[in-house]
């Protein structure tokens, strides 16, 4: 008979790596994409800033399982450099990170807003230039800014990379089914350390970034009060 | 210089010079134009119509390094506006490590220097928030000085501030003002003006209405309006028989 260590164990041998890859390199993607989109919307002209403001509407309104399916089976062509397969792991990074960047694009965008306008125009009395203002005044503190929601985003991600059953991923949730499908009469036991797993997973992160961060920020005074 | 945002017009011609070492005092009511003039100044918002020269440069022209002039004209605001997320060192350091070029310990260097000027040598490696408003405008005099502009711009550097934290800052910009640093400022501390103001320009609804030395302002000021204005000015800072008088005046 399996005990809680050998379940705890089995899961995470098996599906910890993969949860966290996706996670991460969903998180990346969207990262990136994020700052290119806040970048849009907050600077760019009007028709850039409707193309971003399009996307953001798009991959918020379709759920991750759906953006998951179009670009597993949807358009496989898409990823016609990656091995056949590692196809399924590729589309679901993809569909995180896509839809991560229009959610991070959304954090970012309110960051850089709220750093306070009288201190871009103290950089540029001094002399910076617009490129050097953003690099050395607003980027800084609105990376700083965004930390809280950006845990929160960590959370939603990690947590969604669950649905990576769905294309035959084994992460901690196909992992902890799979076992709960060899030893039956588990499934409660398998699917309660799964549930706590994620719990610490996510929970420190949200902690340390989002709660304490924000005593920081307010200390600093930052975030127009 | 004019200057108008939308339908209003908020500087209507106002034109005057400024010589080295001169502290020019701008004053006048809320809405008349004070801070846009500054910022006008800079180039931060840059006149509708009229001409900037410095050092008999037109900066108004097109194809002016602004960034260059920029660095020529210190500037010190109403609400500071110091750089949350960096120290008082490195609020000050910044401009000469990325806009001047300097190495960094040069730049720290030349910052704890303007530190020390403004009496906050001691609370270099604070951050803003840790500061009362007027150690952090002293820090945002600082920030300008470190530069060393031709002339520094002064936007109501003392006005956000409790009355028990304006002689510090009054202090720093008297000390600096006879050390020989070209000045405009505009404030309503006529204490400030009497002291060091090389000419005083009263400014309503964006024109000059009259301009003068201090001894011409608070002797025979020559239009209605300015007598008003230091009148309350006198109410606000100075003794309770002038606010009764200006209330018997109101009676009749």
């Amino acid at each position: 008979m399996p005990d809680l260590a050998d379940i705890l164990i089995y899961i995470v041998t098996k599906g910890l790596a993969q949860t966290l890859l996706m996670t991460v390199l969903g998180l990346l993607i969207g990262f990136v994409l994020g700052i290119i989109l806040a970048l849009m919307r907050v600077y760019a002209g009007k028709e850039l800033n409707w193309l971003a403001s399009g996307y953001e509407k798009i991959f918020r309104g379709i759920p991750i399982l759906v953006l998951i399916y179009i670009f597993a089976f949807g358009v496989p062509e898409l990823f016609w450099y990656v091995d056949p397969l590692q196809r399924p792991l590729a589309s679901i990074i993809f569909a995180l990170g896509l839809r991560s960047g229009a959610y991070q694009s959304q954090i970012f965008r309110g960051a850089i807003l709220s750093v306070n306008p009288g201190q871009i125009e103290a950089a540029r009395a001094l002399g910076m230039s617009g490129l050097q203002t953003f690099r050395h005044v607003v980027l800084p503190q609105a990376l700083r800014l965004a930390m809280p929601s950006w845990s929160n985003e960590y959370s939603v991600v990690i947590k969604d990379s669950s649905f990576a059953y769905a294309v035959g991923i084994v992460e901690l949730t196909r992992a902890a089914y799979n076992f709960s499908y060899a030893f039956r009469g588990f499934w409660t036991v398998s699917i309660g350390v799964l549930a706590i797993l994620y719990f610490l997973l996510t929970y420190p992160i949200t902690k340390l970034f989002g709660e304490h961060q924000t005593k920081k920020l307010k200390k600093l005074g930052m975030g127009g009060g | 210089m004019w200057k108008s945002y939308e339908d209003l017009q908020v500087l209507k011609g106002v034109s005057f010079e400024l010589a080295e070492k001169e502290v020019k005092v701008i004053f006048g009511p809320s809405g008349s134009g004070k801070s846009t003039l500054l910022r006008c100044i800079n180039m931060l918002n840059p006149p509708d119509k009229g001409e900037i020269f410095l050092h008999g440069k037109n900066i108004t022209a097109s194809g002016v390094n602004l960034n260059e002039i920029r660095t020529r004209i210190g500037m010190v605001f109403q609400h500071f506006n110091l750089f949350a997320h960096l120290k008082a060192i490195d609020n000050v350091s910044i401009g000469l490590r990325r806009v001047k070029g300097f190495s960094k310990e040069e730049a720290r260097e030349k910052a704890l220097e303007a530190l020390e000027r403004v009496k906050m040598a001691e609370w270099a490696d604070h951050y803003p928030a840790q500061l009362s408003g007027g150690q952090q405008q002293r820090v945002g005099i600082a920030r300008a000085l470190s530069m060393e502009p031709d002339i520094i711009l002064f936007d109501e550097p003392t006005s956000a501030l409790d009355p028990e934290l304006i002689g510090e800052v009054l202090q720093v910009m008297l000390d600096i003002a006879k050390a020989g640093t070209t000045m405009v400022v505009v404030t309503h501390e006529m204490g400030f003006a009497k002291a060091v103001a090389t000419e005083m320009i009263f400014l309503s609804e964006g024109a000059v209405i009259e301009r003068g030395t201090p001894k011409h302002f608070f002797m025979k000021p020559e239009s209605e309006r300015v007598r008003k204005f230091l009148k309350q000015l006198e109410v606000l800072y100075g003794t309770h028989e002038q606010m009764i008088d200006l209330l018997e005046e109101e009676e009749k």
